[in-house]
């Protein structure tokens, strides 16, 4: 079953086209990542999707509710975390999450149980009384997140959840999603961090200047560019791009004190290389042959953006 | 529940403290002190400047704060429409605006020994009153700005001018011609009439006018902001 349904959404900014026919389906259960690079159109797709902009044309659903014909219905069925995960700096912690259970029509004591629940799973007990403003930004990120899941939504939409946070930070909100979507949510997010798309999504959508690019799991993604395989290589000496002149290599990058080197044949570019360091006296640190990742098919989609 | 967050986060907010209780003192001690004024008579125009500070003082500051904050977004993705939204910032200026200017005159009352014509159009006055210019305030927050200074600034600008026009320093019975006129289109006129009626028993138009222009007003100024908050919607502003 599809829980969340975009329809050619489309969405121009005076003579910008942001968003250009998006079409998208989530199914239950998933994770569902958003990949693109800043300015791509993530954000302004899931604001549509949340029903906080509306589309110039096209319709989207949550719960199989139009976001926009019937906006109360629909958000009541989703929790949001907006880029920088903005929450009241002025109220405390507890304050925010329990004024935003009352949206939700939850009654005080469940949403004072929920929120010390949550509030204990993000590791903020002690702070819950104090105000926002004086948090770091992971902890108002995990506030933020703390609102979105106070009355267990059936769909959670993050954008960008773990932008510019530490790695306990990080950790703790990837595991929260995780929780959240092993309770039975279904989540998109919208992210540019490849390894975390890989590491948590099902399923990802490649956007690029308003236009989604590529659609498939993470890893069917990275097997589309699985032609071109290539092989790294380490020297125990310095060397320069002169060095590799022979005409099966395609393309040579130096990668900090490595080298990639692109073949059709990654085998025969493992004793290519191995005859070169006995030619030249040059000492192998290092070499191994690898697929592109799922990073690689990213800038390859959307290169020039 | 915007209201309540309303209140909780910008009551105490330093423009609003100024703009709305300090700025009317200050405005009347100016006017008045060194002058041999009759302050029973002025009082009504005095409360009305007082509930006109202070219920448009909050209006201004909420949506431009919210998208500077960025919880603009968290808000409008929450279930709940954009009306309530406006209505609730509406709420929160007037029920500042109520409470404030009910202190004052209770006090005035009691040290001054005011009279009390008719306690219903005062309290009509009130209520009216304090939804028309916290409606007004969140009508001056609505265009797509995210420097709350820069809507208190152009808040003001409409805010003071309206003072002078709306028979608060000259009784509206001394006024002809023009003046009368440029009078006339002041929603402040009818408060302050209505305060006048209420309290001295001295109203210039009959207080079912006062009513019916001040609740036209709170409709337009409230279907102003809807409009213009919507365009802004579409806009992604």
């Amino acid at each position: 079953m599809e829980v969340i349904e975009a329809d050619r959404l489309c969405k121009s900014f005076g003579p910008v086209r942001a968003v250009d026919e998006v079409s998208i389906s989530v199914k239950e259960g998933e994770i569902f990542g958003f990949l693109g690079p800043n300015g791509a159109g993530k954000t302004t797709t899931i604001r549509m999707l949340t029903g906080v902009l509306t589309p110039d044309s096209g319709s989207a659903r949550i719960c199989g509710i139009d976001i926009h014909r019937d906006p109360l219905a629909a958000k009541l069925k989703m929790g949001v975390i907006p880029e920088n995960g903005t929450v009241y700096s002025d109220l405390t912690a507890e304050q925010n999450i329990l004024w935003t259970a009352k949206f939700y029509g939850m009654e005080r004591i469940p949403a004072r149980n929920r929120a010390e629940e949550i509030l204990a799973c993000l590791g903020l007990t002690e702070r819950r009384n104090d105000i926002v403003r004086t948090f770091s930004k992971g902890m108002r990120q995990r506030i933020s997140i703390a609102c979105a899941i106070v009355h267990s939504p059936p769909v959670l939409f993050l954008d960008e959840p773990t932008g510019g946070l530490d790695v306990y930070s990080r950790r703790l909100v990837v595991d929260t999603v995780r929780d959240m979507n092993e309770g039975g949510s279904t989540v998109l997010l919208t992210t540019h961090n490849i390894e975390e798309a890989n590491e948590l999504c099902t399923t990802v959508n490649i956007i690029n200047r308003g236009k989604i690019v590529a659609t498939g799991s993470p890893e069917k993604l990275r097997k589309r560019f699985d032609t071109t395989k290539y092989v790294e290589v380490a020297f125990e000496q310095p060397v320069g791009r002169e060095l590799f002149t022979d005409a099966r290599i395609t393309r040579a990058e130096a990668r900090g004190d490595k080298w990639r080197l692109y073949m059709d044949d990654p085998d025969q570019a493992v004793k290519y290389l191995a005859s070169l360091a006995e030619q030249k006296h040059l000492r192998i640190l290092s070499i191994a042959t690898s697929s592109p990742t799922l990073e690689e098919a990213f800038v390859q989609l959307t290169a020039g953006a | 529940m915007v209201t309540e967050k309303n209140m909780r986060i910008y009551y105490y907010k330093g423009s609003v403290v100024i703009f709305g209780l300090l700025f009317p003192f200050i405005m009347f001690l100016t006017f008045f002190i060194g002058r041999n004024l009759d302050l029973v008579l002025f009082f009504p125009g005095f409360l009305g400047m007082m509930l006109f500070f202070s219920s448009s003082s909050t209006g201004p500051l909420i949506t431009p704060w919210e998208k500077r904050e960025k919880t603009y977004e968290r808000l409008l993705s929450l279930p709940v429409i954009l009306e309530s939204v406006i209505l609730g910032d509406i709420l929160a200026g007037a029920v500042f605006g109520m409470v404030i200017t009910t202190i004052v005159w209770i006090a005035a009352t009691f040290l001054l020994h005011l009279s009390l014509m008719h306690a219903g159009v005062l309290v009509v006055a009130l209520v009216l009153g304090a939804f028309v210019f916290a409606a007004l305030g969140t009508l001056l927050s609505s265009p797509a700005m995210s420097n709350p200074s820069n809507v208190m600034m152009l808040s003001s600008l409409i805010r003071i001018p309206l003072i002078f026009a709306s028979g608060i320093f000259i009784p509206l019975s001394q006024l002809s011609g023009w003046e009368w006129i440029v009078t006339s289109l002041s929603p402040l006129t009818y408060l302050v009439d209505l305060f006048h009626g209420g309290i001295n028993g001295d109203a210039v138009y009959p207080a079912y006018i006062d009513v019916i222009v001040l609740l036209i007003v709170i409709l337009l100024f409230i279907g102003g902001a809807k409009l213009i908050q919507q365009r802004n919607l579409m806009k992604g502003t």
